[in-house]
């Protein structure tokens, strides 16, 4: 009996994360909440049991999440074990960075990729779990699994190390930094069907269920809290919707949908027509722009 | 399978989960495909992708946009674009990297690595090609077996690849005609024949079209073999394979997280393991047996190829990271000499001489290469003799190392056999390789210690043994302050050596010049020079340029760390210039002097030298009166091992 190709993927990733903690100094794993962050801590926990995982849990925080995410994060630090590091870039708090104003570009530079870098260099990490896969986006399809930033943390498209079999180089200078992309090989359906099989909580904004929301550019917004302010004759309205990726709420978009089980959302995954990052909206801030914002140091 | 209800119907969720249970149990089939965009590969993948319903409308429809904007087809979709990731890449039309992509059928989930086919990039393609079971090359059938399609399949039986589906596109265009099939398909396997690959299979296709991709084609009645899609569905997996050989787990990390428990974790890469097994742990080659296997989920009995697990063992027996953990009956060789292939990688060239490190499974070692016994064409497969590697080159050598390691041949398992160099400055992955044996039975050889030893011989000398690495321009003082040194330690009875141009150059490396291939061997061959003189227990002074990090890192790995004490004499090179008291310089500046330190040749300074000696407010004297009272201050003199 071959192994499954879940059980080829969990095993790869396992041995991902064992070789950065056997070759860096100060490793961390960026927790988002999502459910790649979901898969990832999961699969940490089994790469290093009976041991806690042995770095901290970095959640990069805009302010802006879901309220529902906050809880989730809490509720799994707790569970696990591990230490979690909340980063709130002091410059964007104190400037009140938020989407509506600044739109979305600055936003997501601002919070999350300037304050990425700032909790990087605070806490001198030198190498960061990220759970980014390659079915995610074009650039995406060539990134290494180890990809190395410049001090500055700037990501050299031109200038990666080939990566054969299973061996990663993990040596670097001083002052650079690895991104470790240890669900690299998953997609979006294997990443739903283990959550299914290995029974992972996630976010119930995962689930469908009646929200208030908006329409805007023919995105579904949801209304999470009264910071969003509504636009001349806009009214939330009562949709049963779900998320399929999680971030930002006023960046983030529902799609309507019926299903409110794991079942169901990986039945309607299985013959889903659109891809996951449609209902993110920083993708399509200008063409090529998730390779632009890579190169300026975003996960 | 199951659609999603309508709002007021009631899920039938165990008709669901029937379904997403029959999915999950997909075995997972990686593999790489090798031809260039003209033969339609990058259309052959975008085909194999829409067959497999991988893409999504919203794709589809930028894919679209593309096409219009972009395409090299008008009025159709350019599925090359789905495949070109990079902006820079996508305006210069070429693909220069590996791409990885999925899609997944009833039985499979695949992973492609999409390598491209121009000639620069053998890298590329060697990197996707690591970790396929099988490979698909693409001809062209209105063209044939050409130079390009002979270069991927040596790469592809190099790699270890055992199946290879030769896939002749366009056969629309050659209206379906079975006899130019068949012509070609003859071709190939007589090279293949030659080259000794193991499995290949021929298929006549369309890709644009779609015919022999998932369903056997209307327009070619006399092909009866498998479609595309049908062989990558059926192929034997490597995994399979390699679970019915003995046990290989390399010990990547200890897990110790209280004193009740000390676990090995690593990944199996060969055979399988039962609780009770009792094993070997190289290269120690000490023998315990398997008392647990540990998982989250509890406990398991056996582990197979492929799992990452963790296990635990009977005896307090010392293992560490890069230990090999074996089948008792079944252990690896273990040696410190090889020949392998080598590709190279990197834009600088490889230097044989210098000592790169080797991450081969968990362990990482120090090789050299040397010698290199030729370079392979990939083109015609003819074997020239080569001093070097450049990028993209193959070649076969011999390797060595700073210590035994073990090993499988390539040819038998790809973890145990497979390596890359990495260059210990610049921190690249400059080189891959493949080991093919053991030079000489190492394993059957057992060190002898030696009674005389290192201590014995420095303590009857009352001093602690240590190499002082003169380091700088031509002209900066390095000989002259040598020397200065040497005689105020021989007026105080130490026992030191000096070795410098005058008896090295002459003698031992006589039939070495200076380019930068031999000037590396120059320093290798003084650097173990000077590794033999410590042993004897002296205190050994080097007087030489050397120029360049790497050798100055590898002579200072040779002996023990704080035995090593590298001292810059730090010389503008105006002022040395200035000095020139052999004319070289100027010689250099007219040009009858090539690859001259400082002029047409680099001097990369020391980073973090132990002294560094300012000849612009030191005169030769005071150096050496600060370089004796440094020794002293390190305990070189009156050491006492005991």
């Amino acid at each position: 009996m071959a192994l499954t190709h879940l059980q080829r993927l969990e095993a790869e990733t396992i041995q991902i994360m064992r070789e950065v903690v056997a070759e860096t100094e100060k490793p961390v794993m960026l927790y988002s909440i999502g459910k790649d962050s979901a898969v990832m801590l999961h699969i940490a926990r089994k790469a290093f049991y009976p041991a806690a995982p042995p770095f901290p849990l970095l959640h990069v925080d805009t302010t802006w999440k879901f309220k529902e995410m906050y809880a989730m994060r809490d509720r799994m630090a707790r569970e696990s074990g591990m230490d979690l590091i909340v980063h709130v870039n002091p410059e964007a708090l104190a400037k009140g960075i938020n989407p509506f104003t600044h739109g979305s570009a600055v936003h997501t530079d601002v919070w999350k990729t300037q304050g990425l870098k700032q909790a990087l260099d605070k806490y001198g990490f030198d190498a960061a779990f990220g759970g980014a896969r390659r079915d995610e986006e074009k650039s995406r399809a060539k990134e290494r699994v180890f990809s190395f930033r410049s001090p500055q943390h700037r990501w050299d498209p031109k200038n990666q190390r080939p990566e054969l079999w299973r061996l990663y180089n993990t040596r670097k200078h001083k002052g650079e930094s690895i991104r470790v992309f240890p669900l690299s090989n998953w997609t979006e359906l294997d990443v739903w069907q283990y959550i299914y099989l290995e029974k992972i909580p996630i976010v119930a904004l995962y689930y469908s269920q009646v929200r208030p929301v908006v329409e805007r550019e023919g995105t579904l917004i949801m209304v999470d809290d009264d910071r969003m302010p509504l636009r001349p004759g806009e009214e939330p309205m009562m949709r049963k919707v779900r998320f399929r990726t999680l971030g930002c709420y006023p960046l983030t978009g529902a799609i309507e949908s019926p299903a409110d089980t794991l079942a169901e959302i990986i039945a309607e995954m299985m013959i889903a027509r659109t891809s996951e990052r449609e209902g993110r909206v920083i993708d399509r801030d200008a063409p090529s722009s998730m390779e632009i914002k890579k190169q300026e140091g975003y996960f | 399978m199951a659609a999603p209800r309508r709002p007021d119907a009631r899920p039938d969720l165990a008709a669901i989960d029937a379904a997403i249970r029959a999915h999950v149990h997909k075995s997972l089939l990686r593999f790489n495909t090798c031809g260039s965009v003209d033969d339609g590969k990058s259309t052959l993948i975008g085909r194999l992708l829409f067959e497999s319903k991988a893409l999504f409308d919203d794709q589809l429809a930028a894919l679209e946009a593309d096409s219009k904007r972009v395409g090299t087809r008008p009025g159709e979709l350019d599925f090359a674009l789905l495949l070109d990731g990079l902006s820079a890449e996508r305006e210069q039309g070429i693909t220069i990297d590996v791409a990885y992509r999925f899609f997944s059928t009833e039985k499979r989930k695949f992973i492609v690595a999409d390598s491209p086919g121009h000639e620069q990039y053998t890298r590329n393609m060697v990197t996707g090609a690591s970790t396929a079971d099988l490979s698909v090359i693409l001809i062209d059938a209105r063209k044939g077996v050409l130079t390009q399609t002979r270069r991927h399949s040596f790469l592809v039986k190099l790699l270890g690849i055992r199946h290879v589906v030769l896939v002749v596109n366009k056969m629309d265009l050659v209206a379906y005609s079975p006899e130019v099939f068949a012509a070609i398909e003859a071709d190939y396997r007589k090279f293949a024949s030659e080259l000794g690959l193991p499995t290949v299979t021929c298929i006549p296709i369309s890709a644009v079209n779609g015919d022999n991709i998932v369903n056997p084609s209307a327009a070619m009645p006399w092909y009866q073999g498998p479609t595309l899609m049908g062989l990558l569905d059926s192929v034997e997996i490597d995994e399979t394979r390699v679970r019915q050989q003995p046990l290989r787990f390399p010990v990547q990390w200890v897990n110790r997280p209280n004193q009740d428990f000390r676990g090995f974790a690593g990944t199996i890469v060969a055979g399988r393991l039962r609780k009770g097994d009792a094993v070997r742990v190289q290269p120690s080659g000490r023998v315990s047996r398997v008392s647990r296997i540990v998982t989250f989920e509890g406990d398991l009995d056996e582990a197979v190829a492929g799992q990452s697990i963790t296990i635990a063992i009977d005896d307090e027996i010392d293992i560490s990271r890069g230990d090999l953990i074996v089948a008792a009956d079944e252990p690896a060789e273990i040696a410190d000499q090889f020949e392998a292939t080598v590709v190279w990688m990197n834009e600088s060239p490889l230097l044989p001489s210098r000592g790169y490190l080797m991450k081969i499974g968990t362990r990482t070692v120090t090789a050299t290469i040397s010698p290199l016994k030729y370079k392979i064409n990939v083109n015609t497969l003819e074997h020239t003799a080569a001093v070097t590697l450049e990028l993209n080159d193959i070649g076969v050598a011999n390797l060595q190392l700073d210590r035994p390691i073990a090993f499988d041949s390539y040819e038998v398992n790809r973890d145990t056999g497979g390596f890359v160099l990495i260059d210990r400055v610049s921190n690249d992955t400059v080189g891959a390789g493949m080991l093919h044996f053991a030079l000489r039975r190492a394993h059957n050889v057992q060190w002898q210690a030696l009674d005389v030893n290192k201590a014995a011989r420095a303590a009857i000398k009352g001093q602690k043994p240590c190499v002082l690495w003169y380091t700088g321009l031509s002209a900066a003082g390095k000989s002259t302050i040598a020397n200065l040194v040497d005689k105020r330690l021989h007026s105080t009875r130490r026992h030191t050596y000096l070795l410098d141009g005058d008896n090295v150059r002459h003698g031992m490396n006589k039939d070495l010049g200076f380019t930068a291939a031999d000037r590396v061997e120059n320093i290798r061959r003084i650097a173990e020079m000077a590794k033999i003189l410590v042993d004897a227990g002296l205190i050994v002074s080097t007087a030489f340029i050397s120029p360049f990090r790497a050798e100055r890192q590898m002579a200072r790995a040779l002996v023990g760390e704080d035995e090593f004490i590298e001292i810059f004499i730090d010389t503008p090179l105006a002022i040395a210039e200035q000095r020139d008291p052999k004319g070289l310089y100027r010689k250099a500046r007219r040009g009858d002097l090539k690859n001259f330190t400082g002029i047409d040749s680099p001097y990369e300074a020391p980073e973090h030298p132990e002294l560094r000696i300012d000849t612009t407010s030191l005169s030769p004297e005071d150096a050496a009166e600060t370089i004796v009272a440094y020794l002293q201050a390190r305990g070189v003199f009156g050491f006492d091992p005991s």
